[in-house]
């Protein structure tokens, strides 16, 4: 326990020293939430855009704490033989790996209240009338999307790629799956596309949470396919996961 | 005491035999060079020490561990410098240590260790502002941090400028006077004379001779024998020097000659340890 806390505030200490990922994962939601809350007008599905933009961008925001930003880092650190530095150490591996997702944990809680004071200054959104269903979302995400990411971490190979391939993979999905915007115009295929997707299904849930004022276990099927892609990357995460950097 | 023991030590990845039997002993308190050019299978055997690999046979013990089985104390009793590794770009010398020492149950004093290490000044910079030699330093106080017993140096110069290297050969006999076990791989002679109180010396997966630095140049080596006969000149090899030169001074003398420009020489470390990693090569 005190190693695991210990290693908590090292890696707070590391995810906001490092400008580039507080930068790319934590401000760019919040960006994006004020840019196109500015743009969009009117009603989307029948709430205030700026209320579905919120519960979209919430869930972008998960991805890009816990898949993007948690892929990223381990390559990086993989590749720099720091993880294999670490194995040396008395630190035991599963306590650096849930070290690690309860710091994405606290992240990505921070991001959510930093939304909702940001949309209620800016936008004049409204607290989520569910707290105890968002933070249950807040929980499922990071943990689906974690272990999708660190998944992910184990088929890149070099670090100067690992951003460039997160990026190719997180802004087509999101696009696809109505966290930038909603789809029902876009063409069928796409919609299609989108509807396979991780992503597509947090929305569901923080949609449902949020603006429909339903609890989180309203959404049986949402869950259930969200859980599925936890458990691919768990597998994926377990077979591909590399502690060593790639041989050259 | 023995630090660590090795015996019959084998290893291959794939069909490719890195380590192919090696044997070896070293003393609580000693620093031990493995020397060797590159692709002898050095960081194969140390990283079997590590604890990183597995090995395909032999008996390997490591501070009374079994590396591929340690109990929770081995790695609270082991520092290691990877041969490459990057700590934490974003952090301060001081920060990286302080990480590191929580890692441990019985830290040395930060402070202290950044000092030893030479990176006082440096104590609030961060570790991406530090130069190539200042971050080896970096990692060799990262592993002294946790007050190991035994430190592990994997080519702890390479790619070091002379001034850099000196400054890291001073650091590493400062271990020694501080009663730590070093097992240290390189591929520079005389890092390995400088530093080193045993030598032994790998090719090819093997152990091809061990001994202080001095022995390696005393033992069974072959002294050279040059002089002029009827203006060409003559080279002998022998490790029976005195037999020799017998028979050739007696013969002279016989004949009422001289031998012109006699000269015998003892190989220097380095002609013998090209000679030993080497020969074979030519052979094949």
């Amino acid at each position: 326990m005190r190693m695991f806390l210990h290693q908590l505030r090292t890696e707070q200490l590391l995810y906001w020293r490092s400008r580039e990922s507080a930068v790319f994962t934590f401000i760019f939601p919040l960006l994006l939430f004020v840019l196109l809350g500015s743009v969009y007008s009117g009603r989307i599905y029948g709430v205030p855009a700026s209320e579905a933009l919120l519960a979209a961008l919430l869930a972008y925001g998960c991805t890009m704490v816990a898949f993007a930003g948690l892929a990223i880092t381990l390559v990086i650190r993989r590749e720099q033989s720091l993880l294999k530095r670490l194995r040396a150490t008395p630190l035991p591996p599963p306590t650096y790996v849930l070290a690690l997702l309860a710091s994405t944990l606290v992240v990505f809680a921070i991001q959510t209240v930093a939304l909702f004071l940001l949309g209620r200054a800016v936008f004049g959104t409204p607290f989520p009338s569910r707290v105890g269903s968002i933070v249950l979302v807040v929980v499922f995400g990071i943990a689906c999307f974690a272990a999708l990411g660190i998944g992910l971490s184990g088929l890149v190979r070099s670090a100067e790629g690992s951003s460039a391939v997160v990026n190719l993979i997180v802004l087509p999905m999101a696009f696809l799956t109505g966290a930038f915007g909603p789809t029902q115009h876009y063409p069928q295929v796409l919609r299609a596309i989108g509807d396979v997707l991780p992503l597509k299904y947090l929305v569901d849930l923080t949609n449902a949470v949020y603006l429909h004022h339903h609890s989180f276990w309203s959404r049986p099927e949402a869950i259930g396919v969200l859980a599925a892609w936890g458990v691919a990357g768990l597998v994926l995460a377990t077979l591909k996961f590399r502690w060593e950097p790639t041989a050259s | 005491m023995r630090a660590i023991s090795v015996h019959g030590l084998r290893k291959s990845y794939g069909g490719l035999a890195a380590v192919r039997g090696v044997d070896f002993e070293i003393e609580e308190g000693e620093v031990f060079g493995l020397l060797g050019p590159n692709g002898a299978g050095k960081t194969t055997t140390v990283e079997i020490l590590e604890g990183y690999r597995e090995r395909d046979a032999g008996e390997v013990t490591v501070l009374g561990h079994d590396p591929q089985r340690p109990g929770p104390e081995f790695r609270q009793r082991i520092g290691v410098v990877l041969q490459q590794s990057d700590l934490w770009p974003n952090l301060t010398v001081q920060e990286v240590h302080r990480a590191f020492a929580g890692y441990y149950a019985r830290p040395r004093d930060v402070d202290e260790v950044i000092e030893l290490v030479g990176l006082g000044e440096k104590r609030g910079a961060r570790v991406k502002s530090l130069s190539g030699g200042q971050k080896r330093r970096l990692d060799l106080g990262v592993a002294l941090v946790g007050d190991p017993d035994l430190v592990f140096l994997d080519e702890p110069t390479t790619g070091f400028d002379p001034a850099a290297r000196r400054a890291a050969w001073e650091m590493i006999r400062s271990l020694r006077s501080l009663g730590k076990t070093v097992l240290l791989t390189t591929h520079y002679l005389d890092e390995a004379e400088q530093l080193a109180d045993r030598v032994a010396v790998m090719r090819e997966g093997r152990i091809v001779r061990v001994g202080t630095p001095r022995e390696l140049t005393s033992a069974e080596v072959e002294v050279e024998i040059r002089y002029r006969r009827d203006g060409e000149e003559v080279l002998l090899r022998t490790a029976d020097a005195t037999r020799v030169l017998h028979e050739l001074t007696s013969e002279a003398l016989a004949r009422g000659g001289e031998l012109e420009r006699l000269e015998v020489r003892r190989p220097t470390l380095e002609e013998v340890y090209l000679a030993l990693v080497q020969d074979e090569e030519v052979e094949a």
